[in-house]
């Protein structure tokens, strides 16, 4: 029997050895470095698959009781410590499962993808590092480790958003980054530290599944009148989320990110980064639903994450509807499709929102990798272009977005795999029906949301499914649209007409990943749905997923109407977005379809509703403000001003006192002294040296003596 | 070997004051020579407190390695020295930085032999301070390290450092005279024990000096714990230094020399934050938890203000400078917990979380100002200017250098991993129960700390190269060897605080 506790621990060790090896070492020698990095990342995958096969064969329930588990002390804190160590149930192996297919994916991709950057080496140094933040995060044991790996994978984000650190808007957009998400990571950080102060540890499995402190939890109240202790750690715990996840009102800092380089895009948006704040809610879903059971509805964590999680879906996918960016269609269709799995909670759709986040890692990688390829493309079309017409490189090129979605056109022909690929992973966001792994998962969410919010009666319920309903339809649309304008009718500029298909390290992830796109969501087919149901085995995710609560969870019945719904959304979506621009796009000049909508809302929706100027209003001007404040006024005028004034009222003091030592302390024995000088220097005129003269005034005071003498006393 | 181990604190806190001797002995036109025995000797102290670090019983009660000299009877003033591991952390950063802002000093050449001379002078006094245990060598060192770092700010400073160098000696000089008579007091009210007068702080620790009959007809015991609580509280808040009595801060460290400024916001302004865990907490437990929530105060604006204030600077080094506010800060905040609660039952375990945070952030901002004050210098001396929008574009040219600048500022805005995650955890633990909303608002400063931090690395390292910079040198072996120490401490607590936290969290629990 392998030592799986031990496999466990070594699974994030690699990448960060990767790291290491790469900055210290390797530096120099690109082909060098991508080996280590994909031979060190290959080392963690066989491991991991080893521990998330054994898990597999336990089994959902027994795996539950007894998970692997392995520990040390980590950081003593008075009498006890705090431990940190590996856990892994039944969550965290399909976790495992999906994070490192799609990394190897990633990671094979972006060799040809970053052919020729200059720094490549230290590209796969950060996707290395980056790696092991996500591996460390699944795999541990308690929330304070789980912060700290999801720490790391902020900065590696930041320095992979700002990679190509010479463009203004890169290093912007990597900043923003850092700074939005840590908004929620502060959040979090308290969450964490009342947690801790609350119940004396941070292991999951001693909060989690421990119903006499969860109820302990709910008991006691916060500082916040009204929410009890439970409440406030799950809302702090959740702003983490929020941040990291992209949802509103901390969703501003995610297309941006789009300045990195597009495995980075792959990397952040659909593998790691931002499933990692759906992780932590589903992590910690016992906590934040903590009350639940003794009825009373939705816990305030719920309300917050059905509230945010359906808007942000909504609002997302308005955002989405309306960009020329191929990455940025992707960005909203990200944050719009975290909200599903956010919203899910809300209602208490504990397996909805793990299959979701597992079929979305697959086909929303495969969308960044395809657009990633389609991008590379246009870039070798344009140069093959502009030297087919006579000019050199970098001479008066005419500033060309290859991102520009109205720049292409007719790419199916040129690039077919990518084309496909792109597709299969477009109809499982779109939630095709029946055959795209998007449909299965996202179904399972609005059936839950529909369950809720029809047979419940719960107001919440209601609001996320029509929400969240209204989403899927939007989806359905800008996913054809993007797919029309990217691949379908004729090429619209000289590059799209040069594009070149990618070459195989680009191509074969791609067909990987759309295998998954496809095939991963036939672990989670209802048992009760006709024929594939049985077939697949009776949802054996449900099952296994399920378990990590350590109760029994019911499936719920199939309903036809939520499933009818979905497909008739999804397949009207799809239409609807073909019917408006198939054939419609001429040149790159022509205006968008939609851009005649009323009220100008074409340009709100492409404006992205004004977020990033408002806060730049709210916010960033404000702090700048407040920091001139401080830094000119507060300390240089008012509080060394009052210094310089005590200093100089000091000095005047000072001069004072000299004025007044030279009058009345020295003055006064100087006057002394001149007058005893004074009277001696008139004294000095009898002192003539002559004896008669003293001779003569020894008889003159005799006789003034004598005479006083015999006037005083006869 | 023995010798050496049973005068372990002397030796540490003498051999500088020694090696100042044999630096100022050297013919003063061989610079080279200079420098390297300078760093030779500066290893000295250094190996010396690994032996001290390596033979300290973290589990056991009271000092160690004590050594006691009678050396005024008729005072009642005597040699008496020892360590336990609030000291010993500090003591160890001491020695490690001091090496660090040697080879730092390698570029500087004017009036080399007086320069190393006075940096080796001012090591003693730091040295002297943590391992003092009795108040008259605690004030005597106190006093000692001020007059060099006076010179090396104004001798080796820049443009403004005449203003600069006299606005931090009058403002410590008030602290002292502060610390002085709040010294004079306690041993006046010591004589209703001890009938000759004592400066010994354990023992002083013990008897509580103040419990006794009124000694001066005109002092009461109460008024005299009064004025020497309120007057030691103004020295080290001034030395720390804590809001609004920090503007000396920004322009001590900016005008001082790259090596002044480490030490001086690596180690010196830890002197203050020392006297309020050595001094005022044990001397005064119940003025201290009665006016805990004012500190807590004090160090919450000091977190914001420092923060703010960094993110509103165009002066890299003015930046930095902030910065330690901004960090001292949140030592305060942990101070502050620690005067509440040690003396309760039921809170104690917060203030042992928030005294070890606080000792470790002091450990881990001494590391990341020094490593930051040192990367400031670095690019100040190729370019000449400290003008944020000056720069632009560093890392094409300066690669090696934008790694360690970049993972100095992590370490700096707290990214978990860096030591100082470790500590602001332990701080905002031990805080948040006892000081709610205070704690709360302390987040806008870490948030508005990463504003400010990668401010500061975009402006320098991002961006177009700034065409004036194209010749840039890399940083040389020296440089990168004098970081290095600096990057595997921050390395080491982050990952692994165990080894560290044990001798805190030991001093922590005997309190």
């Amino acid at each position: 029997m392998v030592n799986l506790e031990l496999l466990t621990w070594l699974v994030p060790l690699f990448p960060v050895l990767a790291f290491a090896v790469i900055v210290l070492f390797t530096n120099r020698w690109k082909r060098l470095s991508h080996t280590v990095a994909i031979g060190f990342l290959l080392v963690s995958f066989v491991l991991g698959m080893i521990v998330v096969f054994s898990a597999f064969r336990i089994g959902g329930e027994e795996l539950a009781q007894h998970p692997i588990v392995s520990a040390v002390d980590w950081m003593p804190t008075g009498e006890s410590f705090l431990r940190f160590g590996v856990l892994v149930d039944p969550l965290t192996a399909v976790t495992l499962f999906f994070v490192l297919m799609t990394l190897v994916a990633i990671f094979v991709y972006s060799v040809g993808y970053m052919r020729g950057d200059p720094r490549y080496s230290r590209f796969f140094a950060l996707i290395s590092l980056f790696a092991t933040g996500m591996l460390g995060l699944v795999v541990s044991d308690n929330l304070l480790m789980l912060f700290l790996f999801w720490e790391i994978m902020g900065f590696c984000s930041y320095a992979l958003i700002g990679f190509w650190f010479e463009k203004p808007s890169a290093h912007r957009a990597g900043v923003k980054a850092f700074i939005t998400t840590r908004v929620g990571d502060v959040l979090m950080l308290l969450g964490i530290a009342y947690l801790y102060a609350l119940t004396g540890t941070l292991n999951f499995r001693e909060i989690l599944n421990d119903p006499a402190v969860l109820k302990r939890l709910v008991e006691m109240s916060s500082p916040i009148a009204g929410l009890s202790a439970a409440a406030l750690v799950g809302l702090l715990l959740f702003g983490g989320t929020v941040g990291k996840s992209a949802q509103f009102p901390l969703h501003v800092w995610l297309p941006d990110a789009m300045e990195g380089p597009t495995p980075v895009s792959a990397l952040i948006h659909a593998a790691t980064m931002v499933s990692a704040g759906v992780y932590l809610v589903i992590r910690t879903f016992p906590l934040l639903s903590a009350g639940l059971e003794h009825g009373g509805g939705a816990t305030p964590a719920m309300w917050a994450m059905g509230l945010i999680g359906a808007f942000t879906a909504f609002l997302a996918a308005t955002m989405a509807v309306a960009q020329f960016d191929i990455k940025r269609v992707l960005a909203y269709s990200t944050i719009s499709q975290l909200g599903y799995m956010i919203a899910a909670l809300g209602v208490g759709a504990y397996v909805a929102a793990a299959f979701h986040l597992i079929t979305h890692a697959f086909f929303k990688a495969l969308l960044f990798l395809g657009s990633g390829s389609v991008i590379h493309a246009m870039e070798h079309g344009h140069h093959h272009a502009m030297e087919h017409a006579g000019h050199g490189h970098g001479e008066h090129e005419e500033p060309f977005d290859p991102n520009d979605m109205r720049n292409m056109g007719g790419l199916r022909e040129k690039m077919p795999i990518t084309f496909w690929t792109f597709t299969i992973g477009g109809l499982a966001l779109a939630g095709f029906p029946l055959v795209t792994a998007g449909f299965w998962s996202k179904d399972e969410i609005l059936a839950e949301a529909f369950h809720a919010a029809f047979e419940k009666g719960e107001p919440l319920g209601l609001f996320v499914y029509l929400l969240l309903a209204l989403a899927a339809l939007l989806t359905a649309f800008y996913t054809m649209r993007q797919i029309t304008m990217t691949f379908l009718g004729e090429p619209r500029t000289e590059a799209a007409r040069h594009a070149p298909e990618s070459d195989w390290t680009m191509t074969v992830p791609l067909i990987f990943l759309s295998i998954f796109a496809v095939g991963a969501g036939f672990v989670g087919v209802p048992a009760d749905f006709p024929i594939l149901g049985p077939l697949l085995g009776g949802n054996p995710l449900h099952e296994f997923v399920g378990a990590t609560l350590m109760t029994h969870l019911e499936t719920l019945p199939l309903n036809w109407l939520p499933v009818l719904i979905s497909v008739l959304f999804a397949l009207g979506g799809l239409w609807l977005g073909y019917r408006a621009y198939e054939g419609k796009l001429r040149s790159p000049e022509t205006p968008d379809p939609l851009s005649n909508l009323p009220l100008g809302l074409f340009t709100h929706m492409h404006r992205r509703w004004y977020f990033d100027e408002l806060y730049d209003v709210l916010f960033v001007r404000p702090a700048k403000g407040i920091a001139f404040f401080i830094a000119r006024i507060v300390d240089r005028g008012i509080i060394d001003g009052i210094l310089h004034f005590t200093a100089r009222t000091s000095l005047i003091l000072a001069e004072a006192t000299r004025v007044f030592d030279r009058v009345v302390p020295n003055g006064i024995p100087i006057a002394v002294a001149e007058g005893i000088k004074g009277f001696g220097r008139s004294f000095r005129t009898i002192q003539t040296g002559q004896v008669q003269n003293y001779l003569l005034l020894a008889l003159v005071n005799a006789l003034v003596l004598a005479v006083v003498y015999l006037v005083l006393f006869q | 070997m023995d010798f050496i181990l049973s005068h372990l604190l002397s030796l540490i806190v003498f051999t500088p004051l020694l090696g100042a001797i044999v630096v100022m002995l050297l013919p003063g036109h061989q610079k080279g020579l200079i420098r390297w025995v300078a760093f030779g000797l500066s290893l000295i102290p250094f190996i010396l407190s690994v032996v001290l670090w390596v033979n300290f019983v973290p589990g056991e009660p009271g000092y160690q390695f004590v050594e006691q000299a009678d050396w005024l009877p008729a005072l009642g003033v005597r040699y008496h020295v020892g360590v336990d591991g609030l000291s010993l952390t500090l003591i160890l950063l001491t020695t490690l930085l001091t090496p660090l802002g040697v080879l730092i000093s390698f570029s500087i050449e004017e009036h080399v032999r007086s320069f190393f001379a006075l940096f080796l002078f001012l090591e003693t006094g730091i040295l002297g301070y943590f391992v003092a245990l009795d108040l008259i060598i605690f004030f005597i060192f106190w006093e000692i390290g001020l007059v060099p770092m006076y010179f090396l700010i104004n001798q080796w400073g820049s443009a403004n450092r005449r203003y600069a160098s006299f606005k931090f000696f009058i403002y410590t000089m008030a602290g002292s005279l502060a610390m002085l008579l709040a010294i004079q007091v306690i041993w006046i009210a010591s004589r209703s024990i001890v009938p000759t007068g004592t400066f010994d702080i354990p023992l002083l620790m013990q008897m509580r000096p103040f419990t006794g009959e009124q000694v001066l007809p005109f002092l009461s015991q109460e008024l005299a714990r009064t004025i020497a609580f309120w007057a030691f509280v103004i020295a080290f808040a001034i030395k720390v230094p804590i809001w609004p009595v920090h503007t000396w801060l920004p322009d001590a460290h900016t005008e001082a020399p790259t090596a002044g400024s480490m030490i001086l916001a690596g180690v010196l302004l830890k002197m203050g934050a020392y006297g309020f865990l050595r001094v005022v907490i044990p001397f005064f437990p119940t003025e201290a938890a009665r006016f805990a929530l004012a500190l807590a105060v004090l160090a919450l604006l000091s977190i914001l203000m420092g923060a703010y204030a960094a993110y509103g600077q165009t002066d890299f080094k003015r930046l930095v400078a902030y910065s330690s506010i901004n960090h001292m800060g949140i030592v305060i905040l942990g101070i502050a917990v620690a005067a509440t609660t040690l003396g309760t039952k039921q809170y104690a375990e917060h203030g042992v979380m928030a005294y070890n945070g606080a000792v470790l952030q002091m450990f881990n901002h001494g590391l990341t100002s020094a490593a930051l004050f040192a990367l400031v210098g670095m690019v100040y001396e190729r370019t000449h200017t400290r003008d944020l929008s000056a720069y632009g574009g560093l890392w094409v040219v300066m690669p090696a250098y934008g790694g360690i600048l970049i993972y100095s500022a992590m370490a700096n805005l707290g990214l978990p991993g860096l030591g100082s995650f470790v500590s602001e955890f332990l701080v905002v633990r031990g805080a948040w129960p006892v000081y709610t909303l205070i704690t709360a608002l302390a987040m806008i400063g870490l948030v508005m700390t990463a504003a400010f931090t990668l401010m500061a690395v975009q402006r320098v390292l991002h961006g177009p190269l700034n065409p004036r910079w194209k010749e840039l040198r890399e940083i040389t072996w020296r440089e990168g060897l004098a970081m290095a120490p600096l990057m595997i401490g921050l390395l080491a607590i982050g990952v692994w605080p165990r080894w560290i936290l044990d001798v805190i969290n030991a001093a922590a629990q005997f309190l």
